[in-house]
């Protein structure tokens, strides 16, 4: 049974995708994924899926149910590398995947992730410090 | 066709000839800048002595029998060649209907004492002129098409330039009607270019596109979509104040898209989404 890996890296998690997805593939993935990100409590999750040329609509919500649910446990998600074609045809199939975050490449990703935790994190100190104001 | 309205008409081919080389040079719209005299009697000429020689008593009836087929070749070689060359199709027909008439005129002049048979010849002559007008003209036409379609691939091939405006910033000025198979190539384009770019903005200016109706807008989003799904952002400029009337008249949402009015604010919203600035150095000198 193949499986896809799935790296921790700091408060990251790195998913290549090496193989053109299969459902079942897809499914597992999807599963293993969250369980990861509630096990490491990662804060980002990014996806790499520069060698996939085939998708269909059902890869499609895949991606966009691993964000979802990824965004439920507090993670964000990135996907990187996504092919011209991959791109145009997710938008043929109505499939814009709103509220996946996108990037060229895996450094870009991972620029971008860094940015939106730091801010997440700033955000969360002021909300500390507007606490700390109230309790004194 | 009788034989003996053939034979005559054979005899006379240089009676014809004459007589439609005055009609065509009597008409007002001769275009001796297209074509010169010679050039049309050489025309004329053969296209006479193919048509007199297929002439027989049972094909008269059905144009699409060998034996028409040189003339029709003929024809269409001259009908195409006059599509290309910009006759109207005016002078195109009237090459063809002055023929008629002057076979008409011949066959008056020959059969004087048998009314009958005139009529009846005449009416034939009629009906094989008009089934050639016909194919003609169809030629005439598919030689125009096949100029438009010409015109129309060198537009779609030349008119999709992806700009490299800045490192990392591209831009892609369309002018001209969006439709589907644009987009397509549109897209296919801005995409293998961020690609290999490693662009992260990409700018598409629609200054020179004449009119957006919900299907240009709908493939707008689309390669803003895709744009966005390969992780670029897409900025859409150079919307003219009628663009946007149409746009929020037909109810089009662009909410979620960042618009700018012109490629320079595109470009300076870009620099600063990228951290970059310009500056002007200041003028004064050291001394």
């Amino acid at each position: 049974m193949d499986k896809i890996p799935i790296l921790r890296m700091g408060a990251y998690l790195l998913v290549t995708i090496q193989v053109d997805l299969y459902d079942r593939l897809a499914l597992n993935l999807e599963a293993d994924l969250v369980q990861m990100v509630n096990k490491t409590s990662a804060k980002g999750v990014l996806i790499d899926i520069s060698a996939v040329s085939i998708v269909d609509s059902f890869m499609g919500r895949i991606i966009g149910n691993i964000a979802s649910m990824s965004k439920i446990l507090d993670a964000e998600t990135v996907v990187v590398g996504m092919q011209p074609a991959v791109a145009i045809t997710l938008i043929e199939l109505g499939l814009p995947l709103k509220g996946v975050h996108t990037a060229l490449d895996m450094e870009k990703g991972m620029n971008l992730l860094k940015s939106m935790i730091d801010s997440t994190e700033d955000d969360a100190d002021e909300d500390q410090t507007a606490d700390d104001l109230i309790t004194e | 066709m009788s034989q003996n309205t053939q034979q005559l008409l054979k005899n006379k081919k240089k009676n014809i000839l004459e007589l439609w080389m005055k009609n065509q040079l009597a008409d007002e719209g001769l275009r001796e800048d297209l074509i010169s005299n010679d050039e049309l009697r050489s025309q004329s000429e053969e296209l006479i002595n193919s048509l007199i020689n297929n002439l027989s008593s049972e094909n008269f009836n059905n144009l699409e029998s060998d034996e028409w087929s040189p003339v029709i070749e003929i024809l269409g070689g001259i009908a195409i060649t006059r599509a290309r060359q910009g006759f109207s199709p005016r002078e195109t027909g009237n090459f063809v209907f002055s023929l008629k008439e002057a076979i008409l005129d011949v066959l008056q002049q020959e059969i004087t004492d048998d009314p009958l048979t005139l009529f009846k010849e005449s009416t034939k002559v009629n009906k094989i002129m008009d089934n050639l007008s016909v194919v003609t003209f169809e030629t005439f036409i598919k030689g125009r098409e096949e100029v438009i379609l010409r015109q129309t691939d060198e537009i779609t091939e030349i008119s999709t330039p992806v700009i490299r405006v800045w490192d990392g910033i591209l831009a892609l000025p369309i002018i001209g009607t969006l439709d589907s198979a644009r987009t397509q190539i549109v897209m296919e384009n801005l995409l293998q270019e961020i690609v290999e770019t490693g662009s992260s903005i990409a700018i598409l200016d629609i200054s020179g596109v004449p009119a957006v109706d919900s299907l240009v807008a709908q493939h707008l989003i689309k390669t803003v979509s895709a744009t966005r799904l390969m992780g670029a952002e897409c900025i859409i400029s150079g919307i003219r104040p009628e663009i946007a009337q149409t746009v929020v008249h037909l109810g089009i949402d662009l909410s979620n898209i960042i618009t700018k009015a012109t490629l320079a604010s595109a470009l300076a919203y870009s620099f600063k989404v990228m951290r970059l600035e310009v500056k002007k150095i200041s003028t004064v000198s050291k001394s």
